[in-house]
């Protein structure tokens, strides 16, 4: 049992040490050739190793770990502890637990555990992340090759797998927390990479303090379910909550889902997302897509016993789910950047995992995550490659591109196929899972308000026409019709973007992750054919045909104009967000900072002003005593004399 | 073994005593000088704040320095010897502490000192003072070995190294006395040194903020005075182990709110607490480096140290009756803090407000009055000095470098400029806005934790509320850190939003907006970029020039010749070079270091790094291992609370 948890201890730490590996390793201060801090090809060569190695054999000791909890049968079964819920759903097929605490830290309190817990569902998404997480490294060799800047961007990589996979493997929530915050941190660092351009950096601190937000949220969530379990330990908490009162229950999920909300790019805390796609696009890939705004799903599937006993809880993440994913999905419809198209289309994906949670299926949820990790990794990489290639994000710079792009055209058919939800790609059948449930909900009476099921349930099925919609409209766009290219001029390219023209197919480098994550976005789905309910699964296809349909014709008549018209009215709108952005800076930040500025010339003024102000008193005071000193003998000698009387008489009458 | 105690204080001692010495063959009256010096100084004081009078202070420290058989590297040295030894001394103490008896105090000296007022030299350490002792010991050898080659304005050097020396004696022996007036004779030791070295070695408008520091805080002193005297006269000791161990008996539930109020309102102001923190941002705008990084890394803790060792233990009905009052001014202190220093425009003015912010959490921590809210304090403390001193240190190196710390003259693109300055602000940013792994979060997490529950008798309801005010603080210490971030390190390294003449100069830019982030402000660097190509001479991206660049585009156009002041360029690289190697450069006088041209600064220099690598490496280690801290803290912790 140790040898197991040594080893999920070395797929969190390995990366890590990578981390620092190449903040130190890759730059010299003084001496040597070259200029200080200049990175010379042998260091740049260094950084691509020290990045990509240990994220492989964290990749191979994950799988490794999972293999291991199939065959199961040398391993204790799965916790009885689950919530009493009886045994979840991997259950079956990946019985058992690696666990292990290497200290407890007493904080006079509630002590904090270190240590880490491998079950079923920690060791599914841990594969998922290293292996995006490889993929995603590999691919940044090729992609990154003219960044001066590569070391550090490559260490922050391997920071931020190292964070995902304590979420994924930690034992107690606090230590979860840690590596929660620390996504933050590096989702931070890396969408501002390109940091010469203020719009960047912008973006960067916005996704920060949004998430910061949702995170302060989750903290006093955990804080609510630690001391009411008397434990921060996972295990102990899934314990506790059968008996725990069902107020303290849904005020602890909503918190939580307040952090889940945040990270998971959820309504109301969405925000950050669209514009975090300032971030190099192997970030967009890694972090927007696969691993960190998977965090805030696979936390409620982590504790779900927990949020199954807060009915207000599911029923408020059934509504945040229902607006998510339809205005998102609108949102995706109506952008001309086709990063901007898929960070829309993964809140709107994420929307579903949420609602299929909502419903009461975290195995449908789970399992959507899982393929979306891999197809939305899939098409932010192959826009990647297309972006590289053209040299812009726009969809109206693109076009014609199939005839030159004859790895990425498939690959991107697949990814969007999948996205689509069109057999056989693995897209249809978590969806279809995830829909299923959702039904299941809608229909039958249960753990969900009806209003909420109800209107989950017509959204989802409205934002599978949608998102035909808008995966179709991007595939043409992108790969169809007449090439767009020429027009486009590059005198310096905008750092958020790739670097020269030169038409042709992406690097080696970048084209091998595409091929190999393309499998699985192809074929997982094949894994959940027993979630599959054939009745809804014929509704959804058709419906997402029809939408995909719409678009189609639209572009068949024209195939210059952007089909985006098909949204009418709506368009602008919805290429606008619904304008949330703008009433956000309204509404919070601006009187944020105005409240700053008061503050400041209070400061100043009152709270300084009174100190100074005594100061002044003070001098004034003596100033007033001062005449009395005029250094006139006989005008003390009176002053004394009368003193002396005043005494005397005072003494006579009062005595 | 108590020889070491005495030995962490006669080390600095005797240094600061023989470096006097050494200077008496030049003027045999030095130390007559020394004495009237405070004279002189407090005659200047008495004419108000805001009049800086004729520095009497600098005749009178200039004795030092004048001395004839003192050479230079003598006194370069000289600090990071005696600082280095008394270092040492302390590591000593923390690997021969018994951390099995950590609630005990170890190493103890009790002799009598002045037996007519019953008063003992009565020294000790235990779980709660030993990392602020070594704290102070590694902060003071830091600051020396930053002196060796940066020093401040002033002459006088070697009256700094003397001051500075002084100055360690008094906050070590805070941290150790266990006699409540050998405590406040450290206390008020201090504040003379500090004095000093801001009006002696300070800014613009040193002595203003001087006269205030030492004013408002030799109120509190007073106060604090009082207090003490209050429990001496109700409990009959002095002791602070007695007392604590007394929990208060003794003491009527009136008088202990009357010495809680007195005693807490003296080490608030030390703290300092909301509203009675205003004399810090001045002290730390106008301080030089070396006094803002001990005055914010270990000074500020005299002040929670002094609750968590005297008020809280000693008095605790008092602390039960008042610390909802605490926690809401610790609170109020978090919020407003951070508020303050969004609209901040000075980045020292900043990092001194944020200070307000942090030591809130230390405070909020504190007026819980459980054991987490305790650890969360002193594991607060600790975090502070290091990420605050380590900011302080950067902040330092920056005003070295441009010649000022307004934010708007700075301009952008530090990381581009500075890539290693850039690197190490941003990590210091971090770990002080709280990051999980680094330090600071330790701290702020636990005091939210004993907020969540605080102590049986105090309303939950309050401290739910405190809590969730402080959890809104941190989301605004985020934030003003991110935008100051985003300012200072992004962005294009030419943009000339501090040049008044430049090419661009004109546009307003975020130079004039307090904060970027409104929509608006945003489009004048992307207007800027579009016309850059136009622009002549600097056509190139800034970027290219920068060392970090080099590797792609800029290697095969070094040599055309960069249009940014050539000659300036060249002159900054020969310190540069000279320094890799180990040589002085010729000519290295006692003024600051030449602000370079426009083109290239120096970056981070080997002395810099020395000083700040240690505290770099303590926030990581402490954030990922807050064991190795809670561990000290918490028994000694758990016993002071134990009784109730």
């Amino acid at each position: 049992m140790t040898g197991m948890v040594g080893v999920a201890a070395a797929v969190v730490l390995l990366p890590f040490l990578a981390a620092v590996a190449g903040l130190l390793g890759t730059r010299r201060l003084w001496g040597g050739g070259g200029p200080p801090g200049a990175i010379l090809p042998p260091v740049y060569r260094r950084a691509a190793w020290t990045a990509v190695l240990p994220t492989a054999i964290s990749t191979v000791l994950a799988i490794w770990l999972l293999a291991g909890l199939w065959a199961g049968n040398a391993l204790p079964r799965g916790t009885a502890s689950y919530g009493g819920a009886g045994s979840p759903w991997w259950g079956d097929t990946l019985p058992g637990v690696v666990q292990g605490t290497l200290s407890v830290i007493g904080t006079g309190g509630i002590p904090i555990s270190v240590g880490l817990r491998v079950d079923g569902l920690a060791a599914l998404i841990a594969v998922l992340v290293t292996v995006v997480a490889l993929a995603v490294q590999v691919y940044s060799v090729g992609y990154m090759r003219h960044e001066p800047r590569y070391p550090s961007f490559s260490a922050f990589i391997s920071l931020f797998t190292s964070a995902m996979l304590l979420v994924v493997y930690a034992d107690d929530l606090l230590v979860l927390y840690v590596g929660w915050e620390i996504m933050g941190l590096c989702s931070y660092l890396l969408i501002g990479h390109w940091w010469e351009d203020r719009a960047n950096s912008r973006a960067a601190v916005k996704a920060f303090l949004v998430t910061r937000i949702g995170d302060v949220g989750f903290l006093f969530g955990i804080f609510t379910l630690g001391l009411a379990a008397g434990s921060f330990r996972i295990d102990d908490v899934l314990a506790r909550v059968p008996q725990m009162p069902t107020g303290i229950l849904v005020a602890a999920t909503m918190l939580l889902l307040l952090g889940v909300a945040g990270k998971s790019a959820q309504v109301p805390l969405h925000t950050w997302l669209p514009d975090a796609m300032a971030g190099p696009t192997p970030i967009s890939a890694l972090i927007h897509a696969a691993t960190m705004v998977a965090a805030g799903i696979f936390v409620v599937a982590r504790l779900y016993p927990a949020f199954l006993g807060a009915r207000p809880t599911l029923d408020l993440l059934a509504v945040i789910a229902a607006l998510g994913m339809l205005g998102a999905a609108l949102a995706a419809l109506a952008q001309d950047d086709l990063k901007r198209v898929l960070a829309y289309s993964t809140i709107s994906q994420l929307a579903y995992m949420a609602g299929a949670l909502a419903a009461g299926s975290d195995q449908a949820a789970i399992f959507h995550l899982i393929t979306h990790g891999a197809f939305k990794a899939l098409l932010f990489l192959c826009a990647g490659a297309v972006i590289h290639a053209v040299g812009s994000n726009l969809m109206s710079d693109m076009g014609g591109l199939r005839r030159t792009m004859t790895i990425t055209f498939p690959a991107m058919t697949i990814g969007f196929a999948a996205l689509m939800g069109l057999p056989p790609a693995s897209g249809f059948f978590s969806k279809d899972a995830v829909l299923a449930s959702i039904e299941h909900a809608a229909i039958e009476p249960g753990r969900l308000t009806d209003a909420a099921a109800w209107l989950l349930y017509g959204c989802a099925l409205l934002t599978v026409a949608v998102t035909g919609a808008y995966a179709t409209r991007a595939w043409l766009r992108t790969f169809f019709g007449e090439s767009r290219v020429q027009s486009v001029a590059l005198p310096e390219p905008e750092p958020g973007v790739a670097h020269v023209w030169d038409g042709r197919e992406a690097p080696a480098t970048m084209l091998w992750p595409i091929g190999v994550l393309a499998i699985p976005a192809l074929l997982l789905g094949l894994a959940g054919v027993g979630l599959v309910e054939w009745s809804s699964a014929v509704i959804s296809l058709v419906v997402a045909l029809l939408g995909a349909s719409a678009v189609y014709a639209a572009w068949r008549s024209d195939p210059v104009t952007d089909p985006a018209r098909v949204l009418g009215p709506l368009r602008v709108p919805a290429e606008q967000a619904f304008y949330v952005d703008a009433v956000y800076s309204r509404v919070l930040v601006a009187p944020v900072l105005w409240l700053a500025r008061l503050v400041a010339r209070t400061d100043d003024t009152v709270v300084d002003g009174a100190v100074r102000g005594s100061g002044s008193v003070a001098v004034g005071v003596s100033g007033l005593l001062r005449r009395a000193q005029t250094g006139n003998a006989q005008l003390y000698l009176t002053g004394v004399l009368a003193g002396v009387l005043i005494i005397v008489v005072g003494a006579v009458v009062l005595g | 073994m108590s020889a070491l105690l005495i030995g962490l204080l006669a080390v600095p001692l005797a240094g600061a005593v023989v470096l006097m010495l050494l200077a008496r063959p030049s003027q045999p009256s030095e130390a007559g000088d020394l004495v009237s010096l405070s004279v002189s100084s407090g005659a200047g004081g008495r004419e108000g704040l805001s009049a800086p009078s004729a520095a009497g202070d600098r005749e009178g420290l200039s004795v030092l320095s004048g001395a004839p058989g003192l050479s230079v590297p003598f006194m370069r040295w000289y600090g990071p010897v005696v600082s280095g030894v008394t270092l040492v001394l302390a590591i000593v103490l923390a690997v021969s502490f018994d951390y099995g008896r950590a609630a005990r105090p170890q190493f103890e000296i009790d002799r009598a000192w002045i037996p007519g007022l019953d008063l003992r030299f009565h020294l000790g350490v235990d779980g709660i003072s030993l990392p602020l002792v070594v704290l102070t010991a590694l902060l003071t050898f830091l600051c020396f070995l930053y002196l060796v080659r940066h020093k401040p304005d002033g002459e006088r050097f070697g009256a700094l190294v003397f001051t500075l020396l002084v100055l360690e004696v008094g906050m070590i022996g805070t941290f150790l006395a266990l006699d409540l007036l050998l405590f406040f004779v450290f206390f008020e030791i201090v504040l003379i040194p500090m004095y000093f070295v801001i009006a002696v070695w300070g800014g613009k408008e040193r002595r203003a903020a001087a006269v205030k520091f030492i004013l408002y805080t030799l109120l509190g002193s007073a106060v604090l005075l009082l207090g003490l005297l209050l429990i001496w006269v109700h409990t009959g000791t002095l002791d602070m182990v007695r007392l604590a161990q007394a929990h208060g008996s003794g003491m009527s539930r009136a008088a202990q709110i009357l010495a809680f109020l007195a005693v807490g309102l003296g080490l608030a102001v030390k703290a300092p607490m909301w509203p009675l923190h205003t004399w810090l941002p001045a002290a730390h705008t106008e301080a030089p480096t070396v006094g803002s990084v001990l005055l914010a890394g270990v000074l500020l803790k005299m002040g929670t140290y002094g609750f968590a060792r005297i008020a809280i233990p000693v008095l605790p009905e008092g602390a039960a009756a008042l610390a909802p009052w605490l926690g809401a001014f610790a609170v109020m202190g978090i919020v407003y803090g951070s508020l303050a220093c969004l609209a901040q425009r000075d980045l020292k003015r900043m990092i001194a407000y944020s200070s307000v912010g942090h030591m809130g959490f230390v405070l909020l921590g504190l007026a819980t009055l459980t054991p987490v809210g305790m650890n969360a304090a002193l594991f607060g403390n600790v975090a502070h000095g290091l990420i605050t001193g380590l900011l302080f240190f950067i902040a330092g190196a920056i005003k070295e470098r441009y010649g000022t710390a307004e934010m708007s003259r700075l301009g952008g693109g530090m990381l581009g400029r500075l890539p290693y300055l850039g690197s190490l602000l941003t990590f210091a940013c971090v770990a002080s806005l709280g990051l999980p792994g680094l330090a600071g979060f330790w701290g702020e997490m636990l005091a939210l934790l004993g907020a969540f529950r605080p102590a049986p008798g105090l309303s939950r309801p309050l401290f739910l509320v405190f809590m969730a005010i402080g959890g809104l603080g941190t989301v605004l210490t985020a934030a003003y850190f991110l935008l100051m971030l985003s300012r200072v390190t992004h962005g294009r390294p030419d943009e000339p939003e501090g040049r008044p003449d430049g090419p661009g100069g004109e546009a307003p830019g975020p130079a004039e907006e307090p904060l970027v982030s409104t929509a608006e402000a945003d489009e004048e660097p992307r207007v800027r970029i579009i016309e850059e190509p136009g622009t002549g001479g600097e056509e190139r991206p800034a970027f290219a020039e920068e060392p970090s660049f080099v590797e792609t585009a800029a290697l095969p156009e070094e040599p055309s010749g960069l249009p940014v002041e050539p000659v300036a360029t060249e002159a900054a690289q020969a310190p540069t070079a000279s320094e890799a190697a180990g040589v002085p450069p010729p000519g290295e006088g006692a003024g600051p270091l030449p602000v370079l041209g426009f083109g290239r600064l120096r970056d981070v220099t080997p002395y810099e790094l020395a000083a700040w690598t240690p505290l770099v490496v303590l926030t990581v280690v402490l954030g990922l291992w807050p064991k190795a801290l809670l561990a000290v803290t918490d028994p000694a912790v758990q016993a002071f609370l134990g009784a109730r």
